[in-house]
């Protein structure tokens, strides 16, 4: 299976980084190619490429202007970003528990009432979802996932919050999100999960690569306090089904 | 081993170095030194590779104490009135600090960041190839954070090499140079004309992560809201009030805001010095001239140790002999030929 995408954008970002753009939208054919130019790049070395960082419709690519320019390094990613896309070899894909409502999931009535719908439906339709990491930005671990029910879409909160709680999950837009640390975020808060996709001193450091399948599993209160000091131990307590 | 002991510290002061590389893609920021030249500057001083690990003093002032041995040191970055107990000291020169001595320095007269390199570097524990403090990921060592009074970086014995200045190029006031875009075209051209040719500063709310300007409203053409791309050093981000944000080290990985420019990467360190409350301006250049600039730069930083000079008599400030009585009975501080120099050997006891 391949697909081809229209050419992308070749956007300067100063001197020592291209923004190659597939798409201005959440367009999950573009976050496709972004992978596949990253999984290219990771493959076929470009001499003075430092560093890649996918994004939903783009890939920056950080480079050392000593030792390629902008102009032969954009033609290198032209031509390797209209290669037809490879389907991915093999997808992992992790099971998350997430613990819904309450205390650790503050917004789940909002959200409920601003659907018109029961706090139960929410869950259910956010469980059954199939999702993907489309990227891992912000700050360290904050997995952003496509493949939001069209019936969770909803804008963001007017005023964002200060500080939210680390193993956030939530929904903002059209996404869905596995937030790691304790920090500012604007979306709605549905519940928390003891998964760390962040911790120094395990191994590995970060749990979700862009490109990993996602799904939820509920779980109450007394195994996600369970969970949760499994998982500050160091333990892996997301479930990775496909390897 | 020797230690340097934080006697005083403001806000805003950690230790940095280069930064750290290589997960940006998974939201973990590089981090690293404000201005890499004055951090490399001081390192070069006291023989360290230019990006080692070395103390980045905020704007406000700080006390350094040498424990258990001497320590060797140097300044470089912002200025400020610093001095040694009966000595005044300078910038852009190693020292030795005796065993219980007290490094004092006040606050940044000009730019907002200085550099103490420490001979030897600080002994940490890097975690990607970096010592760099990031507070908000827990990354840092030997501290995860800022510093305080208190803290002890462990380094090593000073090693009584004659101490050194270094000639670094005189400053420049000239205009921040950007690059346009990525998302130039989020805007009009009355708008990016109206960023270009308007005088900006520097709100005094700005940090390590973003610095905020002053000035103009800079409207969108389609809004504020895009989808979150990767940001870098420099990404000139307009958000919804029309207030731009410069990132900077701290900065997060990515962001939903549409970036009109992006400062060159030769000018990041000037840029970073730039006080809050001083006017700057904006100077669009091409591609071209901003990849020279990044070579010209890593030239200078490459030829750093080509500008290191012995301390010679004539480089004494007869003002500070005189103000710090050190001149002695014997020596005359307006004839040169009776002035001793401070030599490594009386300033490393053991």
């Amino acid at each position: 299976m391949s697909a081809t995408l229209p050419p992308p954008r070749l956007l300067p970002s100063g001197d020592s980084a291209i923004t190659v753009e597939f798409s201005r939208n959440i367009d999950d054919a573009a976050n496709q190619g972004v992978l596949a130019l990253d999984r290219t790049l990771a493959r076929e070395a470009i001499a003075g490429v430092t560093e890649t960082v996918p994004t939903y419709r783009s890939l920056l690519v950080h480079y050392d202007p000593l030792q390629i320019g902008f102009e032969a390094l954009g033609e290198k990613l032209m031509a390797l970003a209209q290669l037809p896309v490879p389907a991915a070899t093999t997808t992992r894909r992790w099971r998350i528990p997430v613990v819904y409502g309450g205390e650790n999931g503050i917004d789940l009535e909002d959200v409920a009432k601003a659907l018109n719908t029961t706090p139960d439906d929410i869950v259910a339709r956010h469980v059954a979802g199939d999702y993907r990491v489309a990227m891992v930005g912000f700050t360290p671990g904050w997995s952003y996932l496509s493949g939001l029910d069209g019936q969770l879409h909803m804008p963001r909160r007017q005023n964002p919050r200060l500080l939210t709680p680390a193993g956030t999950i939530s929904i903002g837009g059209v996404q869905t999100g596995v937030q790691c640390l304790a920090g500012p975020s604007g979306w709605h808060l549905l519940g928390r999960t003891p998964v760390r996709t962040y911790q120094l001193h395990r191994d590995p450091i970060f749990l979700l690569e862009p490109g990993d399948a996602v799904t939820f599993a509920a779980v109450d209160a007394k195994t996600f306090a369970d969970q949760d000091r499994a998982a500050e131990a160091g333990e892996i307590v997301a479930e990775l089904i496909v390897a | 081993m020797s230690k340097l002991v934080i006697a005083a510290i403001g806000p805003a002061s950690s230790v940095q170095d280069g930064g750290r590389h290589g997960a940006q893609r998974y939201g973990l920021t590089p981090s690293g030194a404000m201005d890499r030249l004055a951090l490399a500057a001081a390192n070069i001083l006291v023989g360290n590779p230019p990006l080692s690990a070395a103390i980045e003093i905020g704007p406000f002032g700080a006390a350094f104490t040498a424990r258990d041995g001497a320590v060797r040191v140097a300044l470089a970055g912002a200025s400020r009135h610093a001095d040694l107990p009966g000595r005044s000291v300078a910038f852009n020169t190693s020292m030795t600090l005796a065993v219980g001595e007290t490094l004092t320095l006040g606050f940044a007269r000009s730019g907002s960041f200085s550099y103490l390199a420490i001979e030897g570097g600080i002994a940490g524990e890097p975690m990607f190839g970096s010592l760099a403090v990031n507070a908000r990921a827990g990354l840092g060592s030997p501290y995860p954070r800022p510093l305080q009074t208190g803290d002890e970086l462990a380094t090593v014995a000073a090693s009584g090499a004659a101490e050194r200045r270094i000639e670094l190029p005189a400053a420049t006031d000239t205009p921040i140079r950007v690059v346009m875009g990525p998302q130039d075209d989020e805007f009009a051209d009355a708008e990016k004309q109206l960023f270009l040719d308007s005088e900006w500063k520097i709100s005094a709310t700005s940090d390590r992560m973003g610095y905020r300007l002053e000035g103009p409203v800079i409207k969108h053409l389609h809004g504020h809201n895009i989808v979150s791309d990767g940001t870098v050093n420099g990404s000139i981000q307009v958000p919804g009030n029309g207030a731009p944000i410069v990132l900077m080290p701290d900065r997060g990985t990515s962001g939903g805001y549409p970036k009109i420019a992006t400062v060159i990467s030769a000018d990041l360190g000037r840029f970073a010095q730039t006080p809050a409350g001083k006017a700057f301006r904006f100077k669009a250049v091409g591609m071209a001239e901003a990849q020279a600039e990044a070579r010209k730069s890593a030239e200078l930083l490459r030829t750093l140790p080509d500008r290191l000079r012995p301390i010679e008599n004539f480089d004494l400030n007869i003002e500070a002999l005189q103000d710090a009585n050190v001149a002695g009975a014997a020596v005359s501080a307006v004839d040169a030929g009776t002035w001793q120099t401070p030599s490594a050997d009386t300033q490393t006891p053991d």
